[in-house]
């Protein structure tokens, strides 16, 4: 048992997961992970540097992870806007690549040591084109290690950056920790022949060096990466691929909690920061004889359309709180076609729900779909 | 220079043949120099990085058999920092462009150069953004014509070896796609050299920055740069050179070839000392 910052635990988790590349910008709220990764990549071998801006620093990572590394680096929201161009670079390349986005209060400048949870669908959506990532998220410190490990994980598995999203609240905080031995997803060396295609499906990530003269390019390209004649087809059938062993592997890659879903009327959805107060407001429900139940959800992005299906069958309302004016809750409600009401409550004034303000919006959202046994006080 | 009969077909991407550089383009000039220079030094091709930017000069990286990462615009020197930070047997060579180098990119050039990363950047610069179709870039002279300066440009252009030699590279050299026995030279020079090294190429567009600028065809092109840049040593040693002096007279040549901590060394140094040596 110690006590941990968030920020420490992210450094301490990618350090676990292998990573021997960091490069960063100082940037409130996520500047520790960076200043612990000053102190731990050359105590491992590994390669710390501080670049220029947060561009510079998406571009370092991604070039060092064609030289051989585990790379990472972490910002805020205005660093993840200024990331956004590399990061779609290495979508389109299949880079395996960590971003952490410590989210605080924006637009622009906004809050910059308060919480926010404004990137959900930048993480997603940001980059100009389309493409699969992978975004995890987490609402306690050792969640965050665990998450941490995992983001290494599945970027190297489907080579894809995996983006982290923290907060000012989460990045800050201290609990006292025993970390979990997450297991690692160690690379292999492939053997390379002359029918290798470095971006064929399911193909191994092969670093520079290695005796195979590949061509790594953000314009479109066929398996051999070159662009060729016909290579938007060819990009197409590669990114669509991608996605698909995403969703092949959707139950094994999506991490979440749950509380009393079974016999839930109205299911509280949340993600990151905001599950802890609704951890609460689901007590105090169920102590005011509001059957609530809690959807925690850790894996945002490949959406888990399934889980919210799934876990959702006999809700009759569901309230979507988020650090934001409603950004999740755009998927919850595409997902469920009018199935139920699904309500939005959201906010963005670097104030976190406190467990009571969540139950009156469920009390409220209760009442409005006339769920019996609700108390109308 | 190479011979006549020289074959530099192995240092060269087959597949990716004929190049996207117009008829005339110097490009094509610099890119033999470059592979001569691979040629005479025996780089391993196998431990041979190209990492370019965006632009004509982005799709060089294509062209050479090696490692090859084209990257996004002006990013091509973060990139390449990554890259040999982490695998520092490789050879990083950056070809860069106008704006790759002097615009959006400018920032990590002078970064480079002030770390003196052992990376060798060449800069590709023909006066004007080709890809796009002969805009203004920060390297076109004043009063030289584009389509975004259609009536002449109202802004001095950089002087890309000053501002390297400013920046702190340890090998800053200028060379024409006219003075071609040289520019091999250069580049051999600069691929040896252990720090940040820039080899500026002035090359010529005939297509936009030539049409333009009523500059004609590709030769006469040749003869202008030739015209307009006057050989270093000429000019007696570096301190004596005035900007007044310089005036239509460019000075081309090795500016500077001197020994400072290279940064990843250093890094290395700082490994030790934290006891992460491997």
């Amino acid at each position: 048992m110690r006590l941990v910052q968030g920020n420490e635990a992210v450094a301490l988790a990618a350090v676990h997961a292998g990573c021997n590349f960091y490069s960063g910008y100082p940037i409130t709220p996520a500047t520790e992970i960076m200043e612990m990764m000053a102190r731990q990549m050359p105590k491992t071998g590994g390669v710390f540097i501080q670049m220029e801006d947060e561009i510079g620093s998406i571009a370092a990572a991604i070039g060092a992870a064609w030289g051989g590394a585990k790379a990472m680096t972490a910002t805020s929201g205005p660093g993840f806007s200024l990331m956004q161009e590399n990061i779609g670079y290495a979508c389109m390349t299949q880079t395996p690549v960590v971003v952490v986005d410590s989210q605080r209060g924006g637009p622009s400048t906004g809050l910059p040591t308060l919480p926010a949870q404004g990137e959900v669908l930048q993480a997603r959506y940001g980059t100009h084109g389309d493409h699969e990532v992978i975004v995890l998220t987490a609402s306690s410190v050792v969640e965050a290690y665990r998450m941490t490990v995992e983001a290494f994980n599945l970027s190297e598995t489907y080579r894809v950056p995996a983006i982290l999203l923290l907060d000012a609240v989460l990045s800050h905080m201290r609990e006292n920790v025993e970390f979990p031995d997450v297991p690692v997803r160690e690379r292999t060396k492939p053997v390379i022949d002359e029918k290798f295609l470095p971006f064929g499906p399911d193909a191994p990530f092969v670093p520079f060096g290695s005796g195979h003269h590949t061509v790594v390019t953000g314009m479109s390209h066929d398996e051999t990466g070159l662009p060729k004649a016909l290579a938007g087809q060819a990009v197409q059938r590669i990114l669509k691929g991608v996605g698909e062993r995403m969703r092949r592997d959707a139950r094994e890659i999506t991490f979440y909690h749950e509380i009393a879903l079974d016999d839930a009327d109205i299911v509280l959805l949340t993600y990151g920061i905001t599950a802890r107060a609704a951890r609460e407001a689901v007590e105090l429900l169920r102590q005011d004889g509001v059957k609530a139940g809690l959807l925690d959800v850790q894996t945002l992005w490949p959406f888990p359309d399934w889980l919210v299906k799934e876990k959702t069958e006999h809700a009759k309302a569901i309230l979507v709180p988020e650090l934001n004016l409603g950004q999740y809750v755009m998927p919850v409600r595409a997902t469920l076609e009018g199935r139920c009401p699904v309500e939005s409550l959201g906010r963005m004034d670097g104030e976190l729900f406190t467990p009571e303000a969540l139950v009156e919006a469920a009390k409220r959202l209760a009442s409005s779909v006339e769920i019996g046994g609700v108390a109308h006080d | 220079m190479t011979k006549p009969g020289v074959d530099l077909t192995p240092y060269l991407r087959q597949e990716m043949m004929p190049t996207v550089w117009c008829p005339g383009c110097g490009h094509g000039i610099i890119a033999r120099g470059i592979a001569t220079a691979l040629m005479n030094l025996g780089v391993d091709m196998d431990q041979l990085a190209v990492v370019g930017g965006i632009g004509c000069s982005g799709r060089a990286p294509f062209y050479f058999d090696a490692n090859s990462m084209h990257t996004t615009h002006g990013r091509a020197l973060a990139y390449a920092t990554g890259l040999k930070m982490v695998n520092p047997n490789l050879t990083v060579i950056v070809p860069m462009g106008d704006g790759d180098s002097a615009a959006i990119g400018g920032n990590h050039l002078i970064h480079a150069a002030r770390r003196n990363i052992d990376i060798t950047a060449i800069i590709f610069n023909n006066s004007i953004y080709g890809m796009t179709g002969g805009q203004s870039a920060p390297t076109s002279p004043l009063e030289s014509h584009s389509t975004t300066t259609p009536m002449g440009s109202i802004e001095p252009a950089f002087d890309m070896v000053e501002l390297a030699l400013a920046a702190g590279a340890t090998y800053v050299a200028r060379t024409t796609t006219f003075d071609f026995q040289e520019m091999p030279r250069l580049i051999e020079g600069a691929i040896r050299h252990h720090g940040f090294s820039v080899v500026e190429v002035l090359s010529q567009c005939p297509t936009y920055y030539g049409r333009l600028n009523k500059l004609g065809e590709a030769p006469d092109m040749l003869l202008y740069e030739r015209d307009r840049t006057k050989l270093l040593e000429a000019f007696g040693p570096p301190p004596e050179i005035t900007r007044e002096e310089m005036v239509g007279q460019l000075p081309i040549g090795l500016f500077r070839n001197e020994e400072r901590p290279e940064y990843i060394d250093q890094y290395h140094g700082l490994v030790a000392r934290a006891g992460g040596g491997k």
